[in-house]
C-alpha cells in the first residue's frame, strides 16, 4: 500500500463525503459551493488517477472537470438562482436525521456489492469503484429527497460526477465516451434549466410539491 | 535507579499536563483577542487567575450539600488523571499500561458526571438548564467519541494508547481514509466536549445559550479555581489525545536519553500551542449555533465515525 494509492483513496473518500454535506445542505447557494468543491476534487482524483494509470487522455476529462462542473456549471447555476430570486431560500430538506442513515446505508450497500464483484481487481480499482458507486447512490437519494427543482439538478450532477470517477477508476476507458458523457450531461443541464424556468412561468415557484396537484391518478 | 528514572519521567509527564494547561488556554484567549483587533489579557493570565481564586473566601449557597463542595476537586482530580494518562512526550512510560483510551474516555465521563450533579445541587435555574444541556451534547458526543477510539484501536491492534502511539510511529500506516474520518469526528467531539464556539461560547457569563458557565455559576473561590483548571486541563488532555493519535511524531519510544526526551518535550510543546492557536482561528470563522442544531453536528461527527469503523472492518486497505 503506497502513498499514491492512499491519496487516490482519500480523493474518492472526500467526493462521497462532499456528497453527504450535499445531502444535508439546505440553503441553496452553499448546495451550489458544495456541487462545485466536490467537482474540483473529482478533477483532482481523476488527474490523480491519470498520473497512476499513465493515461494523459484521462487529465482531459480532469480538465472538463475542473473547468465546465467545477467552474462554469455552478456560475451558471447561481445566475439562475439569482434570477429566480431563490437565493435566500432554506430549503426544507425531508428528514436530516434519517437520511444522514439512509446514506450511510447506502454506503455500506455499496462497498458489499463492489466487494465481492470486483474481488480479482487491485485494491486501488476496487475501493475507488465502492466510493464511486457510493456517490451516485447518494445523488439518487439527494434527487428523491429535494422538493427544488434546482436542488434535484444538483442531485443529478453528483450522480454524474461519481459515474465519471467510476468510469476514471477502470483502467482503459476510452476518451469518446467521456466526452460523449460530458455532452450528454451539459444538455441535460441546459433541459433542466429550461424546464426549470418553465415551472416557475407556470406556478410562480419551483417547488416540484406543486406539480402533485396535476397528477391526474390521484382522484381527488 | 531505573526504576528512580522510571517515575520521575513519570512525574514530569503528569505535571507536564497541569503546567502548560493554562497556558494553553491563555494562548487560545490571546490569540481570539487579536483576531478580533483587541489587544487580550497577557499570556499568563490564567494562571494569576487560579492563583486569585485559591486566595479567596468560597461562598457557599445555604442548601449547598456535601456533593456541592466535593463535586470540583472530583472534577479535578478525574481530568487530571485522564490528562496523565495520555502519552504526551514519550511513549512506554511506568504507567502507561493503565492509559486506555476506553478508560480515558470513562474518567472524563466521571468527571462530567460530576459537575453535572453540581450543577443541579443548589437547585438554581442556571444550573439545571446546563446540566441537562451537558448531558446532552454528551449522550451525542460520546458514542461519536467511542467509534473513533474503535477505528484506531482496529487500525493498532490495541485500545492502549502507548501502544498505538509506539506503533504508528514505527509501522507508518499512510494517509487513510478511515483516520481522516475519524480526526473530522475527533475535531467535532473535542469542540463539543470543551464548550467551545460553535456549541457553546467559552468567554460568556451572560447568554442563555451557556452551557458550561451556567452550571459553574454558583461556584466562587477554590473550588471555582478547580473547576477553572479542570477546564484548562480538559483543553490539554483532548490537544494531547489529537497529537498522539494522529500525529505522534516526534515522541520518545524505547529510547529515554535525554536528547530523545528533549525532542519530544519539544515537539509536544509546539503541537499543543499548534492546536492552540488554530482552534481560535476556527472559532472566529462560524458562528455560535442554536441548541437545536447540536445533535445535526454532533451527528456529523457520529457518522464520519461510523463510516471509519465500518470501513475498517470490511477492509484493512481503507
Amino acid at each position: 500500500m503506497s502513498l499514491f494509492t492512499d491519496i487516490g483513496h482519500l480523493l474518492a473518500a472526500g467526493m462521497m463525503i462532499l456528497s453527504f454535506l450535499l445531502l444535508y445542505q439546505d440553503r441553496i447557494t452553499a448546495t451550489l459551493n458544495v456541487f462545485a468543491a466536490q467537482a474540483i476534487v473529482l478533477g483532482l482524483a481523476v488527474a490523480w488517477q491519470a498520473e497512476l494509470q499513465d493515461a494523459p487522455h484521462l487529465f482531459v476529462t480532469a480538465a472538463i472537470a475542473l473547468v465546465v462542473k467545477g467552474g462554469i456549471i455552478p456560475m451558471a447555476l447561481h445566475r439562475i438562482v439569482r434570477r429566480l430570486e431563490i437565493h435566500r431560500e432554506i430549503e426544507q430538506v425531508i428528514g436530516g436525521g434519517p437520511v444522514m442513515l439512509v446514506g450511510l446505508g447506502l454506503v455500506a450497500l455499496s462497498i458489499m456489492l463492489v466487494f465481492p464483484v470486483a474481488g480479482g481487481v487491485d485494491s486501488l480499482a476496487r475501493e475507488d469503484l465502492a466510493f464511486a458507486l457510493a456517490v451516485i447512490l447518494l445523488g439518487l437519494l439527494m434527487m428523491i429527497t429535494r422538493r427544488n427543482a434546482v436542488t434535484q439538478v444538483i442531485g443529478f450532477m453528483s450522480l454524474e460526477n461519481g459515474l465519471v470517477l467510476a468510469a476514471t477508476g477502470a483502467k482503459g476507458m476510452p476518451l469518446v465516451v467521456e466526452f460523449s458523457v460530458a455532452f450528454s450531461i451539459l444538455i441535460a443541464f441546459i433541459v433542466f434549466g429550461v424546464f426549470v424556468f418553465r415551472i416557475r412561468e407556470r406556478f410562480d415557484t419551483v417547488d416540484v410539491g406543486a406539480l402533485d396537484r396535476f397528477r391526474g391518478d390521484r382522484g381527488d | 535507579m531505573a526504576l528512580i528514572l522510571d517515575l520521575l519521567w513519570q512525574a514530569v509527564q503528569m505535571l507536564l499536563v497541569v503546567a502548560v494547561a493554562p497556558l494553553v488556554l491563555g494562548v487560545t484567549r490571546k490569540v481570539k483577542a487579536r483576531l478580533l483587533r483587541r489587544r487580550g489579557p497577557p499570556l499568563l493570565q490564567p494562571y494569576s487567575d487560579i492563583w486569585k481564586l485559591l486566595h479567596k473566601e468560597a461562598v457557599l449557597a445555604t442548601n449547598a450539600s456535601w456533593l456541592y463542595r466535593t463535586a470540583p476537586y472530583v472534577i479535578f482530580a478525574a481530568t487530571w488523571v485522564a490528562a496523565a494518562l495520555v502519552p504526551t512526550y514519550a511513549t512506554g512510560l511506568l504507567f502507561s499500561w493503565s492509559a486506555d483510551l476506553i478508560a480515558i474516555v470513562a474518567l472524563i465521563g466521571t468527571g462530567r458526571f460530576a459537575l453535572a450533579l453540581a450543577g443541579m445541587d443548589v437547585g438554581t435555574a442556571f444550573g439545571g438548564i446546563g446540566s441537562s444541556r451537558e448531558m446532552l451534547i454528551a449522550s451525542l458526543a460520546e458514542p461519536a467519541m467511542l467509534l473513533v477510539v474503535f477505528t484506531v484501536a482496529l487500525l493498532a491492534g490495541t485500545t492502549q494508547l502507548s501502544s498505538i502511539a509506539a506503533q504508528m510511529i514505527d509501522t507508518p500506516v499512510g494517509v487513510r481514509v478511515s483516520l481522516a474520518l475519524a480526526l473530522f469526528a475527533f475535531v467535532f467531539v473535542a469542540i463539543a466536549e470543551n464548550g467551545r464556539i460553535p456549541i457553546d461560547n467559552p468567554a460568556t457569563h451572560l447568554e442563555l445559550t451557556m452551557v458550561h458557565e451556567a452550571m459553574v455559576l454558583e461556584y466562587s473561590g477554590r473550588h471555582l479555581a478547580m473547576i477553572e483548571a479542570a477546564a484548562a486541563v480538559k483543553l490539554v488532555l483532548y490537544c494531547s489525545l489529537l497529537a498522539c493519535l494522529f500525529f505522534p511524531f516526534g515522541m520518545a519510544t524505547a529510547d529515554k536519553s535525554l536528547a530523545a526526551v528533549s525532542l519530544g518535550l519539544a515537539s509536544y510543546l509546539a503541537k499543543i500551542l499548534a492546536f492552540a492557536v488554530l482552534l481560535p482561528v476556527g472559532e472566529t470563522l462560524v458562528a455560535k449555533m442554536r441548541v437545536f442544531r447540536y445533535p445535526v453536528f454532533l451527528g456529523g461527527a457520529f457518522a464520519a465515525a461510523a463510516l471509519a469503523v465500518f470501513l475498517q472492518f470490511v477492509s484493512r486497505g481503507f
